[in-house]
């Protein structure tokens, strides 16, 4: 072969995967038997399980469907690893996206819109789920992912720990009307210096997951942007306040660890825990007393704050409508009552402490009352915007100065701004 | 059997064509076994390295949105971007902070113990195994447990304390978030290093030596006149491949500080992979590849040309 020949066959070879690679994330409907595959952030074993019996119940009435498989990715790099795979050329049939991405895959067009499927389903009751709780995932009046969870934080408590530090218990300062952020920040001061033990630890935060935050300074009535996504809430006073307090909380009270020190409010290392109701089944049968209770009253007065997932149907997939049919027979009210133990359903003859406690052996109902039902009903979703992962990073980088014991806290707050606002106005 | 039969048919047919000569020759038989043996690497180049490199060309004059699946050419608008872009000062710094501590720290400390450890003294063979074992530890677990250390309230603070020392907060500060990635970098590679450069002090020949001292030469004399010079192809080899690692790093700041406090920490490879994967600039992500791209490879070349200079002899 001469080289002149060899040159051209190469070329070819390259240009002609260079088309191939080019064309990635086709559309083709297939018709044929399906596979499909799900990507979920959870890996526990009982999630799992309960997922693959309601599989296999939708498999034994649906021949073509051959097989349905949960996907479990990292819950750190979940999204990243999704956009990974769709970048790949790998993308499942459907997929669990959280709130905070969730603007840019309803308004991306990756998505298929599941309005008619869902309500052309038999006993679907579609008209069953609460309006406040689709927004987030609608798009053009349209929807585009299921809110499959919709799980209030609250404020998770070892009442043994705060009882060997002397302190009243959430339950009796609940009763006394003084479960607010001051109370709390004092408690949780009290018991790490009489403890040693972290006091109150904002899950998932670590300095670093700031939108967390937001089920902190919600109480002063801070938020991070505006409703309309254009302006940026940091340099607010209320947020100022909110910060400043704290920041004094932290690095004077010593009520939160500082950065970089970790604690596990499940393995007993914190006195107190913001987090979902989703992670009780993280308690241990036989480990410390601990209590459910709601946030703290802020300045605002109470306030909810929940957090979001749903599931969705990718475009490119070659069975999007095999899939959607299966999240119509995943969500329906049968399953959806079944998979409440785990994720509060967007379902509102299903909100309610009875039909809820059938399902959460670990919570009493007054529990799912205070936390979970009137949670749903008055809560802030967690922020989001539309390229939230860059904004994120910017927050985080521009936040990272204030987490020193002598910040200047308003002038962080306002360099923050100064650095979201142009991708905000965008 | 027919085997002769189906040979000579053709041959029968055609009879003037006995005299051309046979299309295999032994040069041909040469060339194409020649081709044979090196088709492997030449094909695994060209699939793994040289089709890749080429693919990340093409996407860097695209923009590449992954969720809507939209793929458009925009000519060097990436390369624009790349222009304006107000963090690129700051990741480019960040990134020759990390090579210069990396290449500085790593070389001198190999070096010292190579020096060291070729004594003949009882032991070395122990020491030797124990400062290499860290290269074949997994780095993402050798990082996550320097974590665990680096933590305020962790292992290396907690040292200090019992030596009256308060320690800083590592991998939070400024200042000492850059000085840990690289010293974590360092104690994990500095084995690899040392392994080469005993290698090469072990053959210079020892005559050299004992002319030096009975030319009354003092040891630093040696060291600098006899031992530099002579293992000067080694100091390019390892200098070449820790500059170009260094660039590469990725697991341990992905682990450690996420790029942070600030973007103290975020260097190329971080940049590039927030820019690619995580806020969907795939095109973007491609150009910021091919700076680094290009970076290696005129560091490369650079200190290539400077061998001469400072490399005594080659082999």
């Amino acid at each position: 072969m001469s080289s002149g020949k060899g040159t051209r066959v190469a070329a070819a070879a390259l240009a002609g995967m260079l088309a191939l690679s080019a064309c990635g994330g086709g559309t083709a409907q297939d018709s044929g038997p399906a596979s499909l595959r799900v990507t979920v952030w959870s890996a526990n074993e009982a999630h799992l399980k309960l997922f693959n019996e309601i599989a296999d119940e939708y498999r034994q009435n649906n021949p073509d469907v051959t097989a349905i498989t949960f996907d479990p990715l990292p819950f750190e790099n979940y999204t990243t690893t999704l956009t990974t795979q769709i970048a790949g050329g790998n993308a499942p049939d459907l997929a669990w996206v959280f709130e905070s991405s969730a603007p840019d895959f309803v308004a991306s067009g990756a998505l298929v819109p599941l309005d008619e499927t869902l309500k052309k389903t038999e006993g679907y009751e579609y008209d069953d789920l609460s309006p406040a709780t689709l927004k987030l995932w609608q798009h053009d009046g349209q929807l585009y992912a299921y809110p499959f969870s919709t799980s209030p934080f609250g404020v998770f408590v070892n009442t043994d720990l705060l009882k060997r530090a002397g302190q009243k218990t959430p339950a009796e300062l609940i009763d006394a009307g003084q479960w607010t952020w001051e109370t709390v920040f004092a408690a949780a001061g009290a018991t790490q210096a009489a403890t040693g033990k972290a006091g109150l630890v904002i899950r998932d935060f670590d300095y670093k997951g700031w939108d967390y935050l937001s089920t902190y300074w919600t109480g002063w009535g801070a938020e991070a942007w505006s409703e309309d996504g254009k302006t940026c809430g940091f340099a607010s006073p209320e947020m100022v306040e909110a910060m400043t307090t704290l920041h004094r909380a932290i690095f004077t009270g010593k009520a939160l660890p500082g950065p970089g020190t970790t604690a596990d409010f499940f393995a007993g290392d914190a006195a107190m825990t913001v987090t979902q109701i989703s992670r009780a089944s993280l308690l241990e049968d036989d480990g410390f007393a601990w209590d459910l209770v709601p946030l703290p009253v802020g300045p605002k007065g109470p306030y909810a704050v929940v957090g979001q997932a749903g599931i969705g149907v990718l475009k490119s997939s070659p069975h999007a409508e095999a899939a959607a049919d299966f999240l119509a027979f995943l969500t329906n009210p049968t399953n959806s009552a079944k998979l409440a133990q785990f994720f509060p359903p967007p379902r509102q003859s299903q909100l309610t402490a009875q039909t809820l406690a059938k399902t959460n052996p670990k919570l009493k109902p007054e529990q799912l009352q205070r936390v979970v039902i009137d949670g749903i009903a008055s809560g802030v979703v967690k922020p989001s915007h539309t390229g939230q992962a860059e904004i994120s990073q910017q927050v985080r980088a521009g936040l990272d100065p204030l987490w020193t014991p002598n910040a200047n806290v308003r002038g962080v707050l306002d360099d923050v701004c100064a650095k979201i606002q142009p991708l905000l106005a965008k | 059997m027919t085997r002769t039969d189906t040979r000579v048919g053709p041959a029968t047919a055609r009879p003037t064509l006995g005299r051309r000569r046979p299309y295999w020759t032994g040069r041909r038989r040469d060339q194409l076994t020649g081709y044979l043996f090196i088709a492997p690497q030449l094909v695994g180049s060209a699939v793994f390295v040289i089709l890749p490199l080429a693919l990340v060309v093409w996407y860097s004059l695209h923009e590449w949105n992954v969720l809507a699946g939209t793929f458009t050419f925009v000519g060097a608008d990436n390369y624009a971007t790349l222009a304006d872009d107000p963090n690129l000062g700051s990741v480019l710094r960040a990134t020759g902070l990390f090579s210069v501590g990396l290449v500085v720290l790593n070389l001198a400390l190999a070096l010292l113990l190579a020096v060291l450890l070729n004594q003949k003294l009882r032991g070395t063979t122990l020491f030797r195994t124990l400062f290499f074992s860290p290269v074949v530890v997994s780095l993402v677990a050798w990082t996550i447990v320097w974590g665990f250390l680096l933590q305020d309230n962790g292992g290396i603070n907690g040292l200090l304390d019992t030596i009256g020392v308060a320690g800083p907060n590592w991998l939070r500060g400024e200042g000492t978030a850059m000085f840990s990635v690289v010293v974590v970098q360092v104690f994990k590679n500095v084995g690899l290093n040392m392994v080469l450069f005993l290698a090469a002090l072990q053959a210079v020949p020892g005559e050299l030596y004992e002319a030096a001292e009975v030319d009354g030469a003092s040891r630093m004399r040696q060291f600098w006149r006899i031992t530099v010079p002579l293992i000067s192809p080694t100091i390019l080899l390892t200098s070449i491949i820790t500059v170009v690692g260094s660039l590469q790093v990725f697991a341990q700041i992905a682990v450690l500080t996420q790029g942070g406090p600030g973007t103290s920490t975020t260097v190329l490879v971080y940049y590039l992979y927030q820019q690619a994967f995580q806020f969907h600039h795939f095109g973007y992500g491609a150009t910021l590849s091919i700076v680094l791209f290009g970076i290696v490879l005129a560091l490369t070349v650079l200190q290539w040309q400077l061998r001469k200079r400072w490399v005594f002899h080659e082999s």
